[in-house]
């Protein structure tokens, strides 16, 4: 089990080498600087700057010194945000998004394997229709179109609900009051609800027709014991192994939800970054989502094998 | 009675026309009704595409400052600033272009993009897949793990950094994204190809001196289809999603030509004061990927012999 884990974890190193090098070269590729401005400054301070930032080195100098910082944990300056390292802005982004990212999650998950299991347990019935044509529309219609228009509903024209106001801000962060929260956690939820409902009541169905759920039938056990402690443990399994690319939706979706909703979290720096050209920037938040999801899936695997005796550490 | 009228009944037997897969297929497929609407709604949508020139007397990049935001003259409601008129079935934007034309023109762009990018991950995907699964060994291993590497990487950012160094170039954004999709495909056909890799036919093959390229592309690549089917069905909605993704932040189709994305996210900014411009391009674009999910799930069922 440990060497498994350790195994795993070096494995982490070279695909996060990968990524890193990818990613350095790429944006390097880029036409245009992080120093271009509309008014030409004089050849003497570009220099200063170039040199200021090692971009006067050749490429490959530059590439090592930007491994040997990673190393330590730098993710150097931000090239257009003056005065702020790369790991400030992440740090200043991080909780919002995580918040919000978390949030979602929560949110999938509950209402992702109570739905699931519910149409399981219809299987074929109009309720399981229903709600599997739900969770369809959950998938195919994108966060920006369900942002804008719930924010028409319950920010624009404001929703009365038995006789309280239920309108809700439409923008902003205001330190994640749970009025802010609503909307943009709603909006990412949404398919992810969709395809957490799909995938359990897919497995939930399986295990339902499985030998060991027939006999506890047979022994009598109440149907609420026999859905709880029997069916779904296992019926949840392949959602674990969902976790990782679960999480990778979330951080794409937050790139949207983020700019639609205004929110100031890393997905907004990460745009704002790739088209300033503020290469450390850009390659500190890849690098820094990579690391998480890498190490999501490895928990992901982790947890599989703890969970699954049939999956043995190879 | 005896051994003749037997054998006539065996003959018989074998004289009912035999059904292969693929005919079965095909009656499954058309007797599910999501999937049969799927293609309808498809081809109309493409044929609409196709022909949308011919279909509206205004051209999709015109302004007309005459009807700026205007609604289509059958658009309830009475506090509408104006109505657009004319032939203008889908009301008019914010520099007066046609909104119904360029909603057209949008599918062109998303479907174009959702079929060639489809494309790019097919060709990689099977060509990979099938060659890793088949030759098997060190080479799958080496081969699969370079997959593995690049399935952690969040290839959303990757493609967003493409796109802003290669400065939204239209084509790039095809390869780009069906380089991206492409991992999945490869991992399936190395399944289905590592599970028949073994079976007798392409023992046979072998020992008729077929040649290991030969091989591959006749008799294995052939028998990975029907997965790989199902899941391009399921890709192309995923495509469309992942232009729309990033012609919404900005980083895609740019103007006078325009995709489902482009136009649903100009039509969020002004959702309050005319929402069919909002309204029309998700409907669009929402049918389309409704019909590909129906059409991939149909499939799905239609073509998995555990159904039967």
């Amino acid at each position: 089990m440990v060497s498994f884990v350790c195994r795993r974890l070096f494995g982490v190193v070279p695909t996060l080498l990968v990524i890193v090098t990818l990613s350095f070269f790429l944006m390097r590729l880029a036409p245009g600087g992080p120093f271009d401005t509309q008014r030409r400054l004089p050849p003497e301070i570009q220099r200063n700057i170039a040199a200021a930032y090692d971009l006067d080195k050749p490429l490959y100098q530059q590439y090592f010194i930007y491994l040997d910082r990673l190393v330590h944990f730098d993710l150097g300056p931000s090239y257009r945000t003056k005065d702020f390292t790369v790991s400030e802005l992440i740090a200043d982004g991080l909780p919002v998004s995580a918040r919000l990212g978390l949030s979602a999650m929560a949110i999938a998950l509950l209402f992702g394997i109570s739905l699931g299991t519910l149409a399981a347990l219809r299987q074929n019935s109009a309720t399981d229709y229903s709600l599997m044509s739900l969770a369809m529309c959950g998938i195919t219609i994108p966060s920006f179109v369900t942002a804008p228009v719930l924010m028409l509903m319950f920010g624009v024209w404001g929703v009365r609900f038995l006789g309280y106001d239920i309108s809700l801000p439409v923008g902003g962060w205001n330190n994640g009051a749970f009025a802010n929260l609503v909307l943009p956690v709603t909006v990412l939820a949404l398919p992810e609800i969709a395809i957490v409902a799909r995938l359990v009541r897919g497995s939930m169905v399986e295990v339902l027709r499985s030998n060991y759920i027939r006999t506890a039938r047979a022994k009598g056990l109440p149907e609420h014991l026999i859905v709880l402690r029997h069916a779904l443990p296992p019926a949840l399994l392949p959602l674990v192994s969902y976790l990782g690319p679960a999480f990778a939706t979330i951080l794409t979706g937050s790139l949207v939800v983020e700019r639609i909703f205004a929110i100031p979290g890393i997905g907004r720096y990460f745009v704002e970054g790739a088209i300033n050209r503020d290469y450390t920037l850009v390659l500190g938040v890849v690098i820094f989502y990579a690391a998480f999801i890498l190490l999501l899936n490895l928990a992901a695997d982790i947890l599989y094998a703890v969970l699954d005796p049939r999956v043995r550490y190879q | 009675m005896g051994a003749a009228s037997d054998t006539t009944a065996i003959d018989r037997a074998f004289d009912v026309p035999g059904r292969s897969l693929w005919i079965d297929a095909r009656r499954r497929l058309t007797a599910n009704k999501a999937a049969v609407s799927g293609m309808a709604i498809l081809a109309i949508v493409t044929l609409a595409a196709i022909f949308a020139p011919l279909l509206s007397p205004y051209s999709y990049d015109a302004t007309d400052y005459g009807v700026i935001s205007c609604a289509p003259d059958w658009w309830p409601g009475s506090i509408i600033a104006c109505r657009a008129g004319g032939q203008h079935w889908f009301g008019t934007d914010a520099v007066g272009r046609d909104l119904f034309v360029r909603v057209l023109y949008g599918a062109r762009v998303s479907l174009a993009v959702g079929l060639i990018a489809t494309l790019v991950s097919l060709v990689l995907g099977v060509g990979y897949g099938a060659l890793a699964g088949f030759v098997g060994r060190r080479c799958d291993e080496l081969m699969m793990r370079f997959v593995d590497v690049l399935y952690s990487l969040p290839y959303i950012f990757l493609v967003i950094v493409l796109m802003v160094i290669f400065n939204r170039n239209f084509y790039l954004m095809f390869i780009a994204i069906g380089a991206v999709e492409w991992l999945t495909m490869a991992r399936i056909v190395r399944g289905e190809t590592l599970s028949i890799r073994h079976k007798e036919f392409i023992e046979a093959a072998r020992a008729a001196g077929v040649g290991r390229f030969a091989t591959i592309g006749r008799h294995v690549i052939p028998n990975v289809v029907s997965p790989v089917v199902v899941y391009v069905t399921l890709t192309v909605p995923n495509v469309i999603l992942a232009e729309s993704f990033l012609s919404f932040l900005g980083l895609g189709i740019q103007e006078p030509l325009t995709s489902w994305g482009v136009l649903i996210s100009q039509g969020a900014d002004q959702m309050g004061s005319a929402p069919w411009l909002l309204l029309f391009p998700s409907l669009f674009m929402a049918a389309t990927l409704f019909s590909f999910n129906f059409i991939g799930d149909g499939l799905r069922d239609a073509l998995d012999p555990k159904d039967r």
